[in-house]
Order: structure tokens, then sequence, then C-alpha cells
């Protein structure tokens, strides 16, 4: 297990390095001086001086790469050139919204997709199994934003049920304010889920163990709950990770549908902004957490299927 | 597994009773298939002679206001109603559909076209060009696409340009990586040996003999691609970093709706479900190609 966890540690390296660069390398390919860009025409020479130093855009590029990542090492961005406050502690309380958004996405999609890839399963090729298949296409084709502003029209606007935007306040305003989101972004992610699912429970039933509940003449509803669900912990948890980016990407558009203050919305707000320091540092942010979601999963996967690690 | 050898393990007459009914499901599924592929076809082509040919079918400028017949809802007339400076919305949608599906059908042919021939050509070659190009990828592939997208926008700046170079920057990787591995996996068979000891060039047999055996999986992902550029571009158009107004563009329009949700659902909601159209036109035709390229798989493959 150490042996495997070690590789998988170093295997992550040289994307982390990829990552970091990219990050880094953002304001420098952006055309002409940012300072310039930043301050206008009519800026004098020694306000865009003053800009240089604080971006550190005064000193050679390895020094400023070196001194990025030091930074991001201590979780410190520089100040932000929009808000006047540090970029890592704006990064710090905001995050805390998309990961609770991020949770409730998850435990939601799972809700949806676990009884009804069960039920497609059990039904192969019936016309269960064909509705499904076409929920499935009319989600995936369906624009993350739409579903969302539906989902607002339908329970906040029409039933009154639900805030319409905002984060709501104490933690029972966040979670009531954060259930159409993670509704959005869940049914988002289910048919994803359900597609892996659906084939990995086809090819349970199949196996031979199975067979012999079945000939020990175990109750139908004790093998898919006992046996055939257990089985297929292991391909959600992969499929969860592997479409981490894709989920943080149906945040990051669905935080700005419902003006939830996360990282998501944050961005798109530095990028109307040229708010260099925070677009990086996001990047950044985004970036590993990806790799690191992606290397938990892994262990993850080990840890469930010790078959793995030999 | 082929019907004859599932008969086999099955044995004797419950066998080909079992066996007759596979084939009759399997006749059925492909009868299916071919439907899946008419409808979605039909759908595409419908939407995009109505986007292309707009002005020979009467409609005239999608910005012409008439703030007198402001957020009127569906009729006749205005079959998709009107926004809140009076355009026609039906309009608006049939104009920004020759953005969007522009957009999407370029962008999947350029990631595409690049991502395969950098990919194959890592995957024959090896050696330092596939480590880079693998470790490339790798990068790319860790952020979430619209991150990475929207990082490619604070360079260029909000707008199509971006949009373009953004996609096709984060989908690349994907087609390179399949391709890589196909590659891989292709290189070690017979007929590329085969083609080696007759003394055919490097790019000879990449291009001709192993690159049509690569692709096919790259086909069937690419109809889910363009779905995907589609709902990428007017994501970033509803964010406001994409098509500009007042350029018609589809997530622009639903984005303009927002505001008048309550009061004028069309808006926002018509031009949303035209998205939704046409990308389960192009779902359908990705499923269509992906079962007649499965078919060697498939139960009635040896007939």
């Amino acid at each position: 297990m150490g042996a495997y966890l070690l590789r998988r540690a170093v295997q992550a390296i040289p994307v982390l390095i990829g990552i970091s660069l990219a990050a880094f390398l953002l304001i420098h390919l952006v055309p002409g001086d940012p300072a310039r860009i930043l301050l206008g025409a009519q800026a004098t020479p020694k306000a865009v001086a003053t800009l240089h130093e604080q971006l550190g855009l005064d000193r050679p590029l390895p020094t400023q790469y070196l001194n990025f990542i030091t930074g991001a090492v201590h979780f410190e961005f520089g100040e932000s050139l929009s808000q006047k406050v540090g970029v890592g502690k704006l990064i710090g309380t905001r995050a805390e919204v998309t990961l609770l958004l991020l949770m409730m996405a998850t435990l939601l999609s799972i809700t949806i997709a676990v009884p009804l890839a069960v039920a497609a399963a059990l039904r192969r090729n019936r016309p269960v199994d064909h509705s499904i298949r076409l929920f499935s296409m009319f989600t995936f084709a369906m624009p993350s934003f739409l579903l969302g502003l539906l989902l607002i029209l339908f329970f906040s606007l029409k039933l009154k049920w639900l805030p319409t935007s905002g984060y709501g306040s104490g933690f029972g305003g966040h979670l009531r304010a954060l259930i159409l989101p993670a509704l959005t972004v869940g049914l988002y992610l289910a048919p994803i889920l359900l597609r892996t699912l659906r084939i990995g429970i086809i090819d349970t039933l199949g196996t031979e163990y199975i067979e012999a509940a079945r000939a020990r003449g175990l109750a139908r509803r004790l093998i898919i709950f006992k046996h055939v669900l257990k089985n297929s912990v292991i391909p959600t948890v992969t499929v969860l990770g592997l479409n981490i980016g894709f989920l943080l990407s149906g945040l990051v558009v669905i935080e700005n549908v419902f003006s939830l203050p996360g990282l998501g919305s944050e961005l798109v707000t530095a990028i109307g902004n040229r708010d260099y320091p925070t677009i990086q540092a996001l990047t950044l942010v985004f970036g590993v957490s990806v790799v690191a979601i992606n290397l938990l999963t892994d262990l993850l996967y080990s840890y469930l299927d010790p078959r793995v690690r030999l | 597994m082929s019907a004859d050898a599932l008969g086999l393990k099955l044995g004797g007459p419950g066998g080909q009773a079992v066996v007759a009914r596979l084939r009759k499901r399997a006749a059925e599924e492909r009868r299916w298939a071919k439907v899946t592929l008419r409808v979605g076809i039909a759908i595409v082509a419908i939407v995009a002679f109505v986007c292309f040919a707009a002005p020979l079918l009467g409609f005239a400028d999608p910005n012409q206001q008439n703030l007198l017949g402001a957020l009127k809802p569906p009729s006749l007339e205005h079959p998709f109603g009107t926004d809140a400076l009076g355009r026609d919305i039906l309009t608006r949608v049939v104009y920004g559909g020759r953005i969007d599906l522009t957009f999407a059908v370029l962008t999947t042919i350029a990631a595409f076209v690049l991502g395969t021939l950098v990919g194959a050509v890592a995957g024959y070659r090896g050696g330092w060009l596939d480590t880079f190009v693998n470790r490339l990828v790798d990068t790319v592939v860790a952020f979430p696409f619209i991150v990475f997208i929207l990082a490619i926008v604070t360079i260029t700046g909000p707008g199509l340009k971006g949009a373009y170079i953004g996609v096709i920057a984060v989908s690349w990787a994907l087609y390179a990586r399949m391709a890589r591995a196909e590659m891989l996996v292709e290189r070690e068979r017979e007929y590329i040996l085969a083609a080696k000891t007759l003394g055919y060039s490097t790019r000879r047999i990449v291009f001709r003999h192993a690159l049509p055996n690569v692709v096919r999986a790259s086909i069937v992902f690419s109809m889910a691609e363009i779905v995907l550029n589609i709902l990428l571009l007017s994501s970033l158009s509803y964010l406001g970093l994409g098509v500009q107004p007042p350029t018609p563009e589809w997530g622009a329009l639903v984005a303009e709706g927002q505001d008048v949700l309550l009061t004028s659902w069309w808006v926002a909601t018509l031009p949303g479900l035209v998205i939704v159209l046409v990308g389960i036109g192009f779902s359908l035709i990705g499923d269509g190609i992906a079962d007649r390229f499965g078919r060697d798989f498939s139960l009635s493959g040896g007939e």
C-alpha cells in the first residue's frame, strides 16, 4: 500500500508543475503590459512602476515563478486588485460555499442515480430503460444554467418554496439556499453516474455468485441491496472522482446563476475586473483540487479493491 | 461473444430458442439505431437549414427593436414572443444559431484534427515526444474545462475569439489522449509490422494505415463534443464572457431573459429549449454512429 501510494503521489508531481506553470504564465501571456491595461493609457510611469512592483513583474521570470510557488505553498497570492484584501483570505472565505455545494450536489446526484440505475439494469431494454436513456440524453443536452433557471422559475417564483438566489443566513439558511443549485448540478451529474452504474449492475447480475445467491433462494430485494449494490460502490467512487473536473465546471456556472459567493462566481468577477492575482490563484486552486481529488479517488479505490495494489 | 458460441454454451434445443430470441432482439436494436440516426439528422438538418437560410425564409434584422411591442407572449406573429426591447425572439434565435452551430462544428473539427494528429504521432513514435505530449495532455485535462477556457479568455479578453481558442485548446487534449491510447494498441498489430517490413515511411504508416483504425472512437466522441461545445459557448456568453450583446447567441439570449423570468418566461426558456433540441439531435446522431461502429461486437456480427 505504501509503495503504491508513493508511486501515485510521484506521478502527480509533473502535472502539478504543469498546472502551476499555466497559472503563473497567465499574466505574462496577456498581450501588452498588464499594469498599463489595468491603469489605463493616462497612467503615470510612476504608477505603472508601483503596480509592477506590487505584482512582482519587475523581477526576472524564474524569480517570479519561484516566488509564486513559495507564496502558493503558504497560500499567499498577494493582494486582490479589485477588493483590497489578500487573495488567499478571499479564497478561504469563499471556498466554504463551493465545498458545501459540491458535497450536496454529489449526495443528490447519488440519490437520483442509484435507484434509476437499478431500475434500468433490472428492466434492461424495456420501456423503463429507454425512458431513463431519454432522460439522460435530455439532461446532457440541457445547458446547466437553463436547468437552474427552470428550477428557479418553478420552485422559487411559482411555488415560492425556496430562495431565488444568494446564500441565506445561518447554517440552515445556507442549506436551504443551496438546495436548488445542488439539485441543478446533481441532475447534471446524475446521467454520467447512471450510465456507469447501470453497466456495473448488469455485469454483476451476470456473475456466478449472484446466480448462487439466487439458487440459494435469497429474496430478490436482498440480493440487490446486499450483493449487487455493494459492488457498485467502487465504480461510483471512480466515476465521481474522474468527473470532478466536470463537476467543478458545473459549479462555476451554477454559482453565477444563483449569485452564490463561491469560488466560481469569484473567478468570473475577477476576469471581468482583470484582477490577475485572483485569477491566477483560482486557476491554481481549481487545478490542484482536481489532481488532489483524483489522487484521493485512487487511494480509496485501492482501499476498496485490494487487487489494485498488486 | 457470437450468437453461435452462446448457443453452444447454452447447449441443446433450449439454447437455440435463446439464440433466436437474442437474434430478434439484436435486429430490433439495429432498426432502432437506424431510426435514432435518421431522427437526429432530421433535427439538426432542419435547424441548420432555417438558421443559414434565414434571410430567404423572411427573417429580417434580429436587432430590430419595437419598444411598443415589448415582452409580448408567443403568438402567430411572434412564435417565440418578443423580448424587453420588442425584438422578435425567434429571429434572434435563428441568427444566433448561425454563430452557435458554426462554432460547434468548427471547434470540434479543429480539436479532432489537431488532437488526433498529435496523439497518433506521439503514440507511434514514443520516446521524449510521447512523454512531452502526455504531460501536456495531463496538465490540460487536470483543469476543470471551464476554468481552463476562462483562463484563455483572461488572455484574449471576452468575445468569440477567446471562446474559439479556449475550446480548441482544451478539447484537443481529449482527442490526443484517445488517439495515443489507440495507437499504442495498433502499433503492435501485424499489419503495421507488415507495412514496416515492406519499408514504408513512418508518415505513410501512420496516416494511411494506422489512422483510419485509430479514429473510430474519436468519431463517436466528437458527436458528444459538438453538443458540449455548444453548451460551452452558450455558458460563456451567459456569463458575459462570450459573444457580446446585442449580437444574438443562444446562451446570451437566455441570460437576457433571466431578469424577466417571472413575468415573461418565454424570453429565457424558448431559446434555451432550442439548445436542448439541437443537443438531442446531435446526441441521436452520435448514438446511431456508435451503434453502427459497434456492429462487429453485436450478437449478430457473424452474419
